[in-house]
């Protein structure tokens, strides 16, 4: 059995997402394991960054549900259990399980542990970046500061809370090879750079699942070659699942363990990287259909 | 800015070409300003006499050109001589008149002065060039390095011994303006300006009802102390908690907002908050203000003309209303140092950061896990707070409160010395106080100007002109303020200033 199968970390239901009468994600449901590069695809415009804001809490569904598990995994029970408990999160022994619709954005990644990167770099241009890193620490820092009051009059376990966060921010800036450039301001670097920072602020917050939008968009081949390792290292040296947007295929093929194709807002295929890029429904998606009876009518009329 | 290129000659060459221009100026100020016709008590026309006039404009271009065109020199030095040449051709004028004749031999002093601000140029030229090099090299990184902490000493030392200073040079008479006209008034405008930066300048909130919170303090002060009697002591920290308790209470509500909706919404909050004053006659007496507030004592000791229970006779001094007006100016100034400190440190704390950060994106940070409302909110409670504090002091300075004081007027022109100064740093807005509330008292005296427009003339009425056309020449050179480049909060190796190109303005 596959991962995503047997160990589930993400579980989004019947997600649908409507603007006025747009539908830009209709009746959506997919896993995400635990350990797994899981990449979500499809043509512009399928609705892949609607699931992502839906996910970390920038949108609320009009209808569906998205539970993640912080630890252990999900298990159709416990979801059921607390979605009729009305509440927003169950900690047990097995699993710390969370409903991400009914959650704001900021509890999302605080409580839940759910980061993410935007597809237009959002990094706090007139900061440092290591004022960046250090921003994403900010829940730890509070509170270790005592909600400001202790950092105001200096305590000691404050100063120790602050250099372990310089720590773990020199740490990530040395796995992006941006030690040199710690001081600098984040808007003065290139656009690479800028790309590998945002994911590297994302990992400060100590995230489960790391959600990226196109992190790959606008680098060189050679940038991309080291994204490829970026996140691999983090899938297996820092044990943190991915989700990612992509449309390099080859990023997707050559990192993800599993791929979700989108198209429409409705899912057209779910599987290993291999199996999809066999799927005729995603040719058909991706590169338009040759003969409109040869695939489903739906799919076809894509790029 | 570097005119040296252009120019290409040395002193020689600037000083024929600004001696040329000098005399081009004074062949056009001839007939306008040198002769002057006036009717006489007989209805004649008769011809008046100017020619001070014409030559202190003469002397006011020529060191001007000067200054503009001698090689080698810093924008900042080029300033300051043009600034002492204009001191200077003022004062001469001045003297011609006959208007102040205390000082001996006024052409010397003003001759003096322009002459040492030209040897000083000449003898800085070549560091301001090198600085003005390095500058261009490293961007804005040697800002923060020039400025080392003795400087801070320095300045902070300087204006606790300005008042002893005017005091010791002036006397009792001649001081009381210096004290409280540009030390007292323009020290309030500082700490307004530093609690408003904590709003507008870190967390990228545009409140333009900033003067309710000020307004809020000092109610609190005039009617906790003219009702209860409680002390200016007691009330000085209850005014910072009453106004940051109406901070959090607009908060809460208004702070969703973003942007443009955001500044319409505490725009209205300033104006409720003085309406209410007005109406709620019961309470605030409304248009006529609440008179009589206690003054301020020395910690339980009056400045009263006593030989018992006055300062002055406790102290064994002779009796002035100086040292009211002095220890007001401490007053003031160790609040405003406190804001101060209070920002500078609290920008080193993760809510400060936050802060900052969600001036600069808050999508970004509410993915971070930033709660932004609640950081937010502090924000605008502590910027409230400040303004209580500072409230409190302008009541029991004018032992008068009513609600003309608290008018959206003040709230432009506090927000003005933030912008000015350069969102969000701390020395630029201390200096955009000085310069607009100095600026503003300096127009009012300026009596030259009547020579020039007629006796009718009244300066203090172009003040706004001077003002609004001060600010759009600022906005057009340098948009972001006086200081526009940030320091960061927390370094790994080197602390060098941010330019302002990337720092973001907030958007509510």
């Amino acid at each position: 059995m596959t991962r995503w199968l047997s160990e589930p970390l993400l579980a989004v239901d019947h997600l649908s997402m409507r603007f006025g009468g747009l539908v830009a994600v209709d009746d959506f449901s997919f896993v995400a394991g635990r350990g797994d590069i899981t990449a979500l695809i499809g043509p512009n415009g399928a609705g892949k960054t609607t699931v992502f804001n839906c996910i970390t809490g920038f949108y609320k569904p009009t209808i569906g549900r998205i539970a993640l598990a912080r630890s252990g995994k999900i298990e159709a029970t416990g979801v059921e259990a607390l979605t009729r408990s009305g509440r927003r999160s169950a900690v047990s022994q097995t699993c710390d399980l969370y409903l991400l619709e009914r959650m704001p954005g900021h509890e999302i990644a605080r409580s839940a542990r759910v980061g993410r990167t935007f597809q237009n770099i959002r990094l706090f241009q007139g900061m440092t970046v290591l004022e960046n890193l250090i921003v994403a620490q900010h829940n730890e820092l509070m509170r270790a500061s005592l909600m400001t009051v202790g950092g105001l009059i200096g305590l000691p376990s404050y100063s120790q809370a602050e250099k372990l966060a310089l720590d773990k921010a020199a740490n990530w800036l040395e796995r992006i090879g941006l030690l040199d450039r710690a001081d600098d301001a984040a808007g003065a670097l290139p656009y690479g750079d800028q790309r590998r920072l945002e994911i590297a602020r994302a990992m400060c917050a100590d995230p489960v699942l790391l959600c990226l939008d196109e992190p790959a968009a606008g680098l060189n081949p050679r940038e991309s070659g080291e994204l490829n390792d970026l996140l691999l290292s983090i899938r297996d040296k820092d044990r943190v699942s991915i989700l990612l947007i992509e449309h390099d295929m080859s990023v997707v093929m050559k990192i993800s363990d599993h791929v979700v194709v989108l198209d429409y807002g409705r899912r057209i295929a779910d599987g290993a990287p291999v199996q999809v890029r066999e799927d005729p429904a995603v040719i058909a998606a991706y590169l338009g259909v040759a003969d409109a009876g040869e695939t489903k009518a739906s799919v076809g009329g894509g790029q | 800015m570097d005119l040296r290129q252009e120019t290409g000659g040395g002193l020689w060459e600037a000083l024929r070409d600004a001696g040329a221009a000098a005399l081009v100026t004074a062949g056009l100020s001839f007939p306008i300003l040198a002769l002057r016709t006036v009717e006489n008590l007989d209805n004649k026309l008769e011809l008046e006499q100017r020619w001070p006039l014409m030559f202190g404009a003469a002397m006011l271009v020529f060191f001007g050109r000067l200054a503009a065109r001698v090689p080698g020199a810093g924008v900042a030095a080029r300033w300051i001589v043009f600034v002492c040449a204009a001191f200077a051709a003022i004062y001469l004028v001045i003297d011609a008149w006959g208007m102040d004749a205390d000082f001996p031999a006024p052409e010397l002093v003003a001759l003096a002065v322009a002459l040492a601000a030209m040897v000083g140029l000449w003898l800085t030229a070549p560091f301001a060039a090198t600085s003005a090099l390095a500058r261009k090299q490293q961007g804005a990184r040697a800002f923060l390095g020039a400025r080392s902490r003795h400087m801070e000493f320095a300045g902070v030392f300087a204006l606790f011994a300005f008042p002893l200073l005017a005091l010791w040079l002036l006397g009792p008479q001649g001081s009381l303006k210096w004290i409280n006209n540009y030390g007292v008034q323009i020290l309030i405008y500082v700490m307004l300006g530093w609690g408003l930066n904590i709003v507008v300048g870190l967390a990228g909130l545009l409140d333009l009802g900033y003067v309710a919170f000020y307004a809020v303090g000092a109610y609190t002060y005039a009617l906790l102390s003219t009702v209860f009697g409680l002390s200016f002591w007691i009330c000085l920290p209850l005014a910072g908690l009453f106004a940051a308790f109406w901070g959090v209470l607009l908060g809460i509500p208004v702070l969703r907002l973003r942007g443009d909706y955001l500044a319409i919404v505490t725009l209205g909050f300033g104006e409720i908050i003085r309406v209410v004053l007005i109406n709620w006659t019961d309470l605030t007496n409304g248009y006529a203000g609440i008179s009589s507030i206690p003054r301020i004592t020395f910690f339980g000791i009056p400045f009263i003309d006593d030989d018992e229970t006055g300062f002055a006779a406790r102290f064994g001094l002779e009796f002035s209303p100086i040292h009211r007006t002095i220890f007001l100016f401490y007053l003031i100034l160790c609040l405003a140092l406190l804001t101060n400190a209070a920002t500078l440190r609290l920008r080193r704390l993760p809510i400060g950061r936050a802060w900052e950060a969600l001036r600069e994106d808050e999508i970004a940070c509410r993915s971070l896990g930033v709660d932004t409302v609640s950081t937010k909110l502090t924000a605008f409670a502590l910027g409230a707070m400040f303004a209580g504090f500072a409230g409190a002091f302008f009541a029991v300075r004018q032992n008068f409160v009513s609600p003309e004081s608290f008018t959206f007027g003040e709230s432009a022109t506090i927000l003005a010395i933030v912008v000015l100064g350069g969102m969000g740093s701390q020395l630029g807005v201390a200096a955009a106080a000085v310069a607009l509330i100095g600026g503003m008292e300096i127009l009012r005296e300026l009596d030259i100007l009547k020579q020039v427009f007629g006796e009718s003339f009244d300066p203090a009425q172009y003040r706004m002109l001077v003002f609004g056309l001060a600010m759009v020449v600022m906005m057009i050179w340098k948009p972001r303020g006086v200081v526009s480049s940030r320091a960061p909060s927390i370094y790994l190796r080197s602390r060098a200033a941010i330019s302002g190109e990337h720092v973001g303005e907030g958007r509510g």
